[in-house]
This record gives C-alpha cells, structure tokens and sequence, in this order.
C-alpha cells in the first residue's frame, strides 16, 4: 500500500492506494509549519481505511513549498553564481535580467554574495570556448569561502552538449570548499538557452538549505505516524524523486502541482492521452496527456520575475472556477473570483454574490449547500451561463491539442463539477470517481523518468542512428532514476532542425519512464 | 534626431520580431544586450537619413549566425567593435554613423551595441525593411554598394577582413567562416557614404518598429485588438484569420523547410492558408490561390495577443492572424526579385500583389 500526498497553497490532499484500488481519501487545511497537515493528513487516511503504518511500502509527497519560497522571496540561500564561457558571455552577467527583489534575497544586491565570470565552456559542437583556468577557479573558490557562502550555482557555456567543464569545475569546488558547501550544475537542471538555464540553476542553488529541512521535516512527520517506508517527491514532469535527489533539485518540484492532477485525471479515468481541465476555486488549468504524462512546454517560463527553462507541463490557465463571479446578462464568468470565501460568499451558502457554483447547483449539476437559495434563477440563463462556460473551456482545450484528431477531455479539481457532459467539439467528456483528489492520486503513481535534450550534429543519411542512441541514453538515464530495467519506454520524441544553421545541427528531445524500482530501492537503502 | 534609452527598446524589439516576418531570430537577448550597453556606456543618438552629411561614412553593424547558439553563448560584447574596428583598419578611414542592415528580429538591436561603446550615431533605416537570411539580400546592392569589404569578429578577438568579387561570395566565405568560429559572430560591412542612404536604404524603419511595437503594446492594454493596429499602422491586408491546422518541417539544403495549413475561423470559416517557410515565412497560399510572396513581409500573429510567430514556433492550435504587409518598393524591381524574390527561395512562381 502507499500513500499519496498533494501540499497546495491551500488544502493538503492524501489518498491510500492499495495496488490500483482507492482504499481512502482525505483534504484537510495545509498548516503554516510543514509538518502538521501533513501528519494529520496520513493519519486521516491510515485511519479511514483501518491500514497499519506498517503495511505502508512508499509515500510520495507533491509540494509547493519551495515555489512558494521563491515566489516569496524568503527562505533562500545566500548563492553565488560561477559561469563558465569567457570570453564570451561578457555582456550580459549572471543575474542581469533579475527582479532586484530577489537579487536582495539571494544576497546580491549588497555584495553578500558574489558572481564570478571565468573561463571555460563549449561551442554549439563541443569544442572548447577557452580551456578552464584552475587557478581562477580557486581564487573564486576562496572568494566564496571568504564570505561564508555555502551555495554556489555552476553554468557552462552548451554543458547540454557537454558537461566536462562544469563537472572539473565542480571537483576543484568541493576539494577547496568542503562537503558542507552545495553545489548546483546547470547541466543536470534545465535546456539548451544559457541565461534561461543559469537562473534555474542558481534558484535551485539558493533552496538548497530548504531542501535539506523539509525533507526533513516530511521524514519526521511520517515517522511521528509510524511509517518507515520510503519517501518520493514529485517532480514538475510527473515522475518520482527520491529523499537524497529532492535535497539536491528541490527546483524539480517547482510545477508538480499541476502535473499531479494531470496524471491523476489519467489514472482515474484509464486513460493515457487525453486533455485534462482542472477547476479549482479561481482557474481552471488545461493541459494535455501524452503517454500517460503532461506534455512539456517547449519554451522559458517566467516565475516570480525569473526566466526559467526547466521541464515544466504546459499549462493554460483560464480565469475559470469554482468561485468565479458570474453575471447572466449576457453571461459572464470570472476572472474575478471569491476564491477561499466561497463557502460564505455563493447563494447557496447562505452569501449574496452570484458564482458559477450556484450556476452549477441551480441546474442541478452538483449537490452543494442550499439548493433552494439558487431556485428563483432563470432556468434559460443558468443553461446559457454553463454553456458560456463550456465554450471557453472548449476553445483552451482545442488551443491545447496538438492534432485534429478527437481525444477525450477528462475533468478533475473541485470545481470540475462546473463541466458537464457537453464541451463543443469534444464527444467524449468524462469526471472519474475521486475527482476531487486526482492532485495526492497523481502523486501516488510510481514511475521515474530519464531525459535527453540537447543538440545534436546528424550527417545525411543518420537520423536514424543518433535517434536510437539518444534513445538509448534517456532509458539509461531513467534506469540510473531507479526504474525497473525493462519497464522504460520512451513516452516523447522532438526533433527540431535549428534555423540559419547549415550541417544538420538538430535539437532532440526524448523523455524515457519506467515503473519505479521499489525493491531495488529498498535493498540499496537496507 | 533622439536619444536612444533603455526603456525604447522594448518596444523596439516588440516590432522587431514582428517585422522578422518569422525568423530574424528572438530579440530579447539583442535588447538585453543593448540595453545593459547603454545602462554601461549612455543612450544612444539616432538620426534620420537626412541629418547625416553626405560625406559621412556609414557601416551596418549585424550578428550572422544561429540565433539558437546566440540563446546559450551569450557574446562577449566586444564583438561588433572589433569588426568595424577591422574594417575601418582595411579602409583607412574611420565610421561616422552605424546602421541596421535588418530590421526584422535580433539585428535591430545589435548597432545599439556598438554605438553605445563607440558613442557613434544610429542612422533610422535599414538595408532591407525587413528580415532575410543571406547577407547579399540588400538593397544597397542595387545601387552598386557591395557588402565587401566585409569585416567579421567572434567573441575571442578572431576577425577576418573579407575583399570578394561579389556579395554573393561575401554571404558563402562568411557564413563558412562563421561556422568554424562558433556560429555567432558580428560582421561590419556594407559602407556607404551619406550621399547614398536615401537610395540604399528603406527609411525610418527603427522608428517604425518602435511605434508598431508601442501599439501592439497599448491596444492589448486597452483590451482592444493588437492585430488589426499592426495592420492599420503596417498598410497591411489581413489575408486569414484561423488556427494552425497541421505543421510539416523538413531539412533540405542545410535549412529548415515547411510548411503549415491554417483552417479559417470566424468571418474565414470554410476557408484555409497555406503558409510555406523556411528561416521566414515566404509564401502564402489562400484557398489554392497565391495571395502573398516574398520580397512582400508575410507576418503570422497571435490573434489575441499581437505577439509574432517564428517560423520554429508554428504549433498544431495557435490561432493567429496572416497579414501580407508591401515590401519596399525596390524589392518589386527585376534585380530585387532575383534577390529575394519566390524563385530565389525555389518556389516556382512569380511575385505575386498583395490584394489591397
């Protein structure tokens, strides 16, 4: 048996998964400290379903604890950031395109934590840019030393093509700094798209400290409830981390969230390509399942002012949800929305704002509070309110896909109860049993994943054979994930041929997922 | 004349990208550096082609390379003065003015960087009103101007000086050249003195890109429509307004080829595009029927936000908005065409009006 719990900004979800059956689920309030929802959570559902905390073999954990801090801005790290690529990469130094808010907390708008340019870093084709100067190299090492910093970010000119210069660099670091210093290398973070990369990379650097004690704390909270199981993170492409991989990429939990709910929808519904509508109280999210997992987006993501580029779903939020404003003349819904105050605000709980809950409720879509509060609407106008809502959900969704080919729309999210069975152009509408948890059912599934993404030369004549060697390094990198040899299949091919660039110079991507190891994983851990 | 200060040119680039008409690269990197240029080094002076002294000497500064690299090596940014650097050495005389030779895309942006290093006006114009992919494509050439002497620098100080007996081999050496370097270099070239401008260049375009830029910007803000201001500002023809339907890349010759069905929405229902690329949109085909070609701009917009469409970033379901904007009418001349017009790209087809 094992549990899956999804952290949001406002409820913690856990569900008791026994093999594929639904044992118990539970939402309770998220607690300011990490541990307590949490806690009362896993005990919800251990004591819903009769479990002993000892039947329990993994916990997976989706949080939004450290996007939180980022978008905060508390809780970081003092970091410095080491790019390698001089002479190039001169005109624009790391951090430059940064809102000044969280250069502060990162410690570099006072000097408190530096930024060093050195040498080092490929060309598009591997070739050196400039051979790596050691010496530099220890002399920023002693800078950092000097001011007491223990996180430092690492980003190479094309380390997607190859690593050499941020690994040597990242020995020379821990020979002259210690263990106890972090170190974060943009290689094993983000894509093709230096300063894109480098940002992610130097965000992660800057949880670091973070990681480490809410990892703990999430171990300490599951042995308070008596569990010794093993602890998953999610992360943003919908497979597992474990405890030692979330400490050192606390920024791969970053979209979890969202991914949760989209691989819920898809286990709830059986279904592994699918478009997926998640209402929640404000916004429904739409995305779509490739393969059983979100299909990334292609581009950078903006975070708290931040350009990113890590693996990340793609996501299109429409100001949709349960608590939106709605008017019926002519129908309007949202964005504005009462949000967390539904439960005062809507008619039917007794409130005087109109909200598409009450739209729902009046046409008899949902049974929620005082349906008698709702009676005296126009039935006419509540039909055209939901179809004004059908419509637009219908346009994101069919915006989303990416052929013309008919695939079924699955809804999930509290609010999914605003979806009804017809959405214009999709025959095919579904709502799973325990829709309203998909989210901790999401975080429950056990795979691993392994990604290729970089550029790659293919000569006339051997697309083939780099796509089969590409292929067989992202089922390497999700064995080396912890997946069951045999299990991986490749979910996801891209190939892109870069523009103005002569000699068959191709970016590939190619994502890999098998089933999670457990066995393995407990043996090493024993 | 005007100053030139950081905050210009996010509206610059916003037209930029619009006027690459698909390619020209991603501007955002190009205004970063421009704009962290001047934050170092002061604004920059632009000046119209009528302020600058017939006998000046004006050089175009632009990046040739794959903007893809340019994403991830970022330049030194000593690059651009190290060309003209090089090329005022061959030339024995120094640059007055420097100029963009494309507006469309990431090359707007780059005499920014070497003015604000060198304190050297900007001319308001460029070579081509537009983007392309090839340096001979100008239309300086049609007046006699040639590309060599052609100076090109990469970020470690490597320049090559480039005398060729044709601008069509000045593009084959440099863009070899170019490769081995690293695939993102500057180049300095096309020298023209101010007497020549108002024949060799296509006028005001910076001007132009930073108020399409300002009015896409404002009508999104005002909840109006960005598409229908670009095209009002641009003299544009909407030619569909529709969702991508199907997209099919193919390599061929060393460059990326495709091409994308748009399906009609709205007051185009029932009828479809054909969108053909290759680093730019280059034809466009309504109905079976060929509505717009190159030399014209063919600029592929989101419908709801204004924002451009690369060619690399066509997707099955964005809804956007073709508009077939006239070139320069010099382009339209035999020599023109033989530039850049459909035939040179290998489609078989004569340019083609834009219907107004």
């Amino acid at each position: 048996m094992r549990i899956g719990i999804d952290v949001g900004g406002t409820n913690t979800d856990a569900v008791l998964l026994d093999g594929d059956t639904v044992l118990a689920t539970v939402k309770s309030p998220t607690t300011p400290d990490v541990t307590g929802g949490v806690i009362t959570a896993v005990n919800a559902v251990l004591d819903g379903s009769g479990a002993a905390p000892g039947a329990i073999t993994a916990v997976m954990i989706g949080t939004t604890h450290f996007v939180n801090a980022l978008v905060e801005g508390e809780r970081l790290a003092p970091t410095a950031a080491v790019r390698l690529g001089l002479p190039a990469t001169a005109a624009l130094p790391p951090m430059t395109d940064w809102p000044a808010r969280l250069r502060a907390a990162l410690g570099h708008e006072t000097g408190a934590a530096p930024t060093f340019l050195c040498h080092g870093g490929h060309e598009y084709d591997g070739r050196e840019i400039s051979p790596l100067d050691e010496d530099e190299l220890r002399k920023a090492a002693a800078g950092i030393a000097a001011r007491g910093i223990r996180s430092v970010a690492v980003s190479s000119v094309f380390s997607p093509v190859s690593a050499d210069a941020e690994l040597r660099a990242a020995e020379i670091f821990a020979a002259e700094l210690g263990d106890a210093v972090h170190l974060s290398l943009s290689h094993e973070i983000g894509r093709v798209g230096l300063l894109p990369r480098e940002n992610a990379t130097i965000v992660n650097a800057a949880l670091r400290d973070l990681a480490v004690t809410i990892v703990e704390a999430f171990g300490g909270a599951l042995t308070t409830a008596g569990i010794t199981a093993p602890l998953f993170l999610s992360q943003n492409d919908g497979t597992l981390m474990d405890v030692e991989h979330a400490r050192r990429y606390p920024v791969a939990t970053f979209a979890s969230g969202p991914t949760n709910s989209m691989r819920g929808a898809a286990y709830l519904s059986g279904l592994t390509d699918c478009a997926v509508i998640d209402v929640g109280g404000t916004t429904a999210d739409i995305g779509i399942l490739t393969g059983g997992f979100p299909r990334q987006a292609a581009g950078e993501a903006e975070l708290a002012g931040v350009r990113t580029n890590f693996r990340i779903p793609d996501v299109l939020s429409l100001g949709i949800g349960g608590g939106s404003l709605a008017d019926l003349d002519p129908p309007s819904i949202g964005p504005r929305s009462v949000g967390y105050r539904l439960t005062e605000e809507a008619l039917v709980f007794g409130g005087d704002t109109l909200t598409a809950t009450d739209l729902a409720v009046a046409a008899g879509r949902a049974d929620i509070g005082d349906a008698a509060r709702v009676a005296h609407l126009d039935p006419d106008a509540v039909q055209a309110g939901l179809r004004h809502i059908a419509a637009r959900l219908a346009e994101t969704v069919d915006r989303m896909r990416t052929s013309a080919e008919p695939i079924p729309a699955v809804a999930v999210g509290g609010g999914s109860i605003l979806v009804g069975s017809e959405l214009p152009g999709f025959p095919d509408v579904r709502r799973p049993g325990h829709f309203a948890v998909a989210n901790a059912i999401g975080a429950a599934i056990a795979q691993v994943g392994g990604e290729v993404d970089r550029v790659f030369q293919v000569p006339a004549g051997h697309r083939d054979a780099v796509l089969d060697a590409a292929k067989d390094e992202a089922v390497r990198a999700a064995e080396d994930a912890g997946a069951r040899p045999g299990t991986v299949t490749i979910t996801d091919i891209e190939e892109v041929p870069l523009a103005y660039l002569p000699g068959g110079a191709t970016r590939i991507r190619i994502n890999a997922v098998g089933d999670l190891d457990l066995q393995r994983l407990e043996s090493a851990h024993a | 004349m005007r100053e030139i200060h950081p905050e210009h040119l996010d509206d610059m680039a916003r037209g930029a990208g619009i006027l690459g008409t698909g390619g020209g690269g991603d501007p955002y990197v190009g205004k970063l550096l421009a704009q962290h240029a001047i934050r170092e080094h002061g604004p920059v002076t632009v000046v119209d082609i009528h302020e600058v002294p017939p006998d000046a000497t004006v050089v175009a500064i632009s990046g040739m390379g794959a903007p893809t690299v340019s994403l991830e090596k970022i330049p030194a940014g000593t690059e651009e003065v190290t060309a003209l650097r090089a090329l005022e050495r061959f030339l024995g005389r120094q640059a007055t003015h420097l100029v963009p030779i494309e507006v469309g895309g990431l090359n707007s942006m780059t005499p920014f960087i070497a003015a604000a290093r060198t304190r050297l006006p900007v001319v308001d114009g460029d070579a081509m009103g537009r983007a392309f992919p090839e340096a001979q494509m100008v239309l300086p050439g049609l007046i006699g101007v040639t590309v060599a002497p052609m100076a090109v620098a990469d970020d470690k100080g490597n320049t090559l000086v480039l005398e060729t007996v044709s601008n069509l081999w000045s593009e084959r050496l440099a863009r070899t050249a170019c490769v081995e370097m690293g695939c993102s270099v500057s180049c300095a070239d096309t020298v023209m003195r101010g007497d020549q401008l108002a024949d060799g260049l296509v006028p005001a375009t910076l001007t132009l890109a930073e108020d399409l830029g300002r009015t896409v910007r404002e009508a999104r803000a005002a909840h109006g429509d960005p598409v229908a201001a670009a095209a009002r500002l641009l003299g544009g023809v909407r030619l569909l307004t529709g969702k991508v339907a199907d997209v099919q890349r193919r390599t061929s010759g060393g460059f990326a080829r495709g091409q994308a069905r748009l399906d009609g929405l709205g007051g185009d229902d029932g009828r479809s595009l054909e969108l053909s690329f290759q680093n730019e949109h280059l034809l466009a085909r309504r109905d079976g029927e060929i509505v717009a070609t190159t030399p014209d701009l063919i600029c592929v917009l989101d419908t709801d936000s204004g924002e451009p469409v690369t060619t690399e970033g066509l997707r099955y379901g964005l809804r956007v908005t073709v508009l077939g904007v006239p070139c320069d009418p010099r382009w339209l001349t035999p020599g023109g065409l033989e530039l850049a017009g459909p035939r040179y790209f290998g489609y078989d087809t004569d340019h083609v009006s834009l219907n107004r």
